[in-house]
């Protein structure tokens, strides 16, 4: 096909002008466009809490003493346990954790504080439900280390009611957390939880947005005009640009305001990378939409696609973690590379010289998936 | 200028190994009205959207409006204006914005879309029904509105697809009234159509059936060859004809 017919800014506008009004013809699916990624990020916001606490937990106290309490105090006031029962025998232990009741059973033994009066050694059972892999870790490695203080601090107190010198531990690790001292799961999610639902909402609306007029036959109409590929997808892309980053600020702000999390690095920064980014989602929408020929179909193809970037952007697992061939897959998907400027600009307070690859990799994809998806829009009907 | 709005040759179109329209050819003079008939399925749209540069043709070649129907499509569609069988402008924007649309994407000047906008919406009766929503207008509105669209750009042929289907009798006339007065104004028309009392009044009309173009010629013509007094009874016979061999069409779809 010649191409002497080039682009004209005319033909782009009036695209740009006819999207908008049936955008606000349509204030259902505006509102949801604008809403759903906020109410998503509420939603997933409380549910990817990642954070191991208030494990619920049974105590068989055979003890009953002074010294028994104190263990049990020390810990529930961790906030890794609570305690919601008091039981007596190892088949009351078995039912509530048969039934899910409690992850973590505590039993002291009847000769506890005679044990530890006498200073002779005393052990202490704690029975943890593995199902859960992630919370029985968190469960042994606290339970664990509380219980190693309060030993550690009997002997303190052995040592100096004897007149004794307290001993110092001969190793300590001095552990400082940077980035992220609380640990908070939150923290980390939450940035990343506006990258994935900014690309799903994007790209998802995209795509319906092109496929629709396939769907009603608008599209036969506009193949017999003069207007370019080009002119077409960019002017049914630009609404969505701006309504996009209404979108994305709405996100953003409910993450900052609602959920506490700090932004450590440039504001600025954050929205212009996110703005590329919504360019890449879109082309992503644009490109489905030249594969689904009904609504149903870009939908199905768009969830053929989320689930990868869940699972393999590193939003869940971390990237350098998975097998070699994954990692590869995973560099293959623009979302690790927003999540990673995400989450350096939020957690870290890292700027562009830190970022450059990311950014650089997120610009490949912006200009390659536009220049497939332009080229891919065929002006036919098959 | 040739003298023909479109030749083609040979023109195939195959879906899958279902042949839609198998090896036409149709040479259509500038300034005529072509009558396109044919049964459910025939190929009609088909052979019309290949004409249009909306489907590729599988084999074959032609030309419209002297311009190569393979590589020139993008001038083509400067130059003619299309309905296609299925109504095709935005329902949720008025008559007007449609309009206005179609106006600028042919990249018309701000002051000759407004005198085409009023010539067309007066041309067309659609006076009053500018501020309403396309959809919600009627089958005969919707038609002619969608007529006012496709002749915007002032084309000079005008490609329609049974444009007339489903539409009440007076809105039939009113339509073929408007498809008279461009084509005494030099326009080509080639329209699709299963009312025989339209195809009475083409210049031309070519019969279509299972892909194959059978016979072309004026209305008189076509009774004579076959002395029958209606075109009906000329295509019932000539289907009957066809019977036979109506197995290895490929079905009807
Ligand atoms: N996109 C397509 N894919 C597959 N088959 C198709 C496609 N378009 C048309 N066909 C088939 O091609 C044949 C011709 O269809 P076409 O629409 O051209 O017929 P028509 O003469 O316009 O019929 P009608 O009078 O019902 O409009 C039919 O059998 C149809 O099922
Ligand atoms: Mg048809």
């Amino acid at each position: 096909m010649r191409r002497r017919i080039r682009f004209k800014w005319g033909r782009y506008r009036a695209v740009v002008f006819k999207e908008l009004l049936q955008i606000r013809r349509d204030p259902a699916s505006l509102g949801i466009a604008a809403v759903m990624p906020v109410l998503m990020l509420l939603l997933f916001g409380y549910a990817v809490n990642t954070d191991v606490d208030h494990l619920p937990a049974a105590v068989w106290d055979q003890d009953k003493s002074f010294q028994s309490r104190e263990l049990v105090r020390r810990l529930t006031n961790s906030g890794y346990f609570d305690q919601r029962y008091q039981v007596e025998g190892y088949a009351a232990l078995q039912r509530l954790m048969d039934a899910g009741e409690i992850k973590v059973a505590v039993v002291i033994p009847p000769d506890y504080s005679k044990r530890l009066d006498t200073r002779r050694p005393a052990d202490v059972q704690i029975l943890v439900d593995g199902a859960d892999p992630n919370a029985a870790r968190t469960a042994v490695a606290n339970a664990q280390l509380i219980v190693n203080h309060l030993a550690f601090e009997r002997q303190q107190a052995w040592f100096a009611r004897e007149g004794l010198n307290p001993v110092a531990q001969p190793l300590q690790a001095q552990v400082r957390v940077l980035y992220n001292p609380d640990m908070k799961s939150l923290f980390f999610n939450i940035p990343a939880l506006i990258g994935l639902i900014m690309q799903n909402v994007i790209s998802i609306l995209t795509a319906f947005a092109i496929v629709r007029e396939r769907e009603r036959g608008t599209m036969e109409q506009l193949i017999v005009t003069p207007v370019r590929p080009g002119e077409l997808i960019l002017g049914k892309l630009t609404p969505y640009v701006g309504i996009g980053m209404f979108s994305f600020l709405l996100v953003l702000v409910t993450g900052i305001a609602w959920f506490g999390v700090p932004v450590r690095g440039s504001l600025l920064l954050l929205v212009v990378l996110s703005l590329l980014f919504l360019v890449t989602s879109l082309a992503i929408g644009i490109l489905v939409s030249t594969v689904a020929r009904t609504q149903l179909q870009a939908m199905q193809i768009s969830f053929g696609f989320i689930l990868p970037s869940v699972v393999l952007s590193g939003f869940i697992f971390p990237r350098e973690t998975m097998p070699l061939f994954l990692q590869g897959l995973s560099g293959a998907i623009p979302l690790t590379y927003f999540l990673h400027i995400l989450r350096g600009i939020f957690l870290k307070g890292v700027g562009a010289a830190e970022l450059w690859k990311d950014i650089l990799s997120l610009a490949g994809f912006a200009l390659l998936f536009c220049a497939v998806a332009i080229m891919r829009f065929r002006k036919k009907l098959e | 200028m040739s003298r023909w709005a479109i030749r083609c040759d040979e023109l195939t179109k195959r879906f899958g190994d279902r042949t839609a329209v198998d090896r036409v050819s149709l040479a259509i003079p500038r300034g005529t009205i072509f009558g396109f008939l044919g049964p459910n399925g025939s190929g009609k749209s088909t052979t019309i959207r290949m004409l249009c540069g909306v489907l590729t043709p599988t084999s074959g070649s032609g030309e419209v409006l002297g311009y190569d129907l393979l590589t020139e499509a993008e001038e083509i569609k400067q130059h003619i204006g299309y309905m296609s069988q299925k109504f095709s402008l935005y329902e949720e924007l008025t008559a007007e914005e449609n309009l206005s649309f179609y106006a600028r994407i042919y990249g018309l000047s701000l002051e000759r879309a407004r005198r085409r906008k009023e010539e067309l919406i007066a041309l067309a009766g659609l006076a009053g029904r500018e501020k309403q929503r396309a959809g919600s207008l009627s089958g005969g509105w919707k038609q002619r509105l969608a007529l006012a669209c496709a002749l915007l750009h002032e084309p000079e042929l005008l490609i329609l697809d049974e444009p007339t289907a489903g539409v009440d009798p007076v809105s039939r006339r009113i339509f073929w009234d408007l498809i008279r007065e461009f084509a005494r104004r030099g326009v080509t028309v080639l329209v699709s159509t299963h009312y025989m009392d339209e195809a009475e009044t083409c210049d031309q009309i070519g019969f279509i059936f299972f892909g194959k173009l059978l016979v072309t010629g004026t209305p008189g013509e076509l009774k004579a060859r076959t002395g029958l007094p209606s075109l009906d009874d000329v295509f019932i016979q000539l289907v009957n004809a066809q019977g036979h061999f109506s197995g290895q069409g490929g079905g009807q779809g």
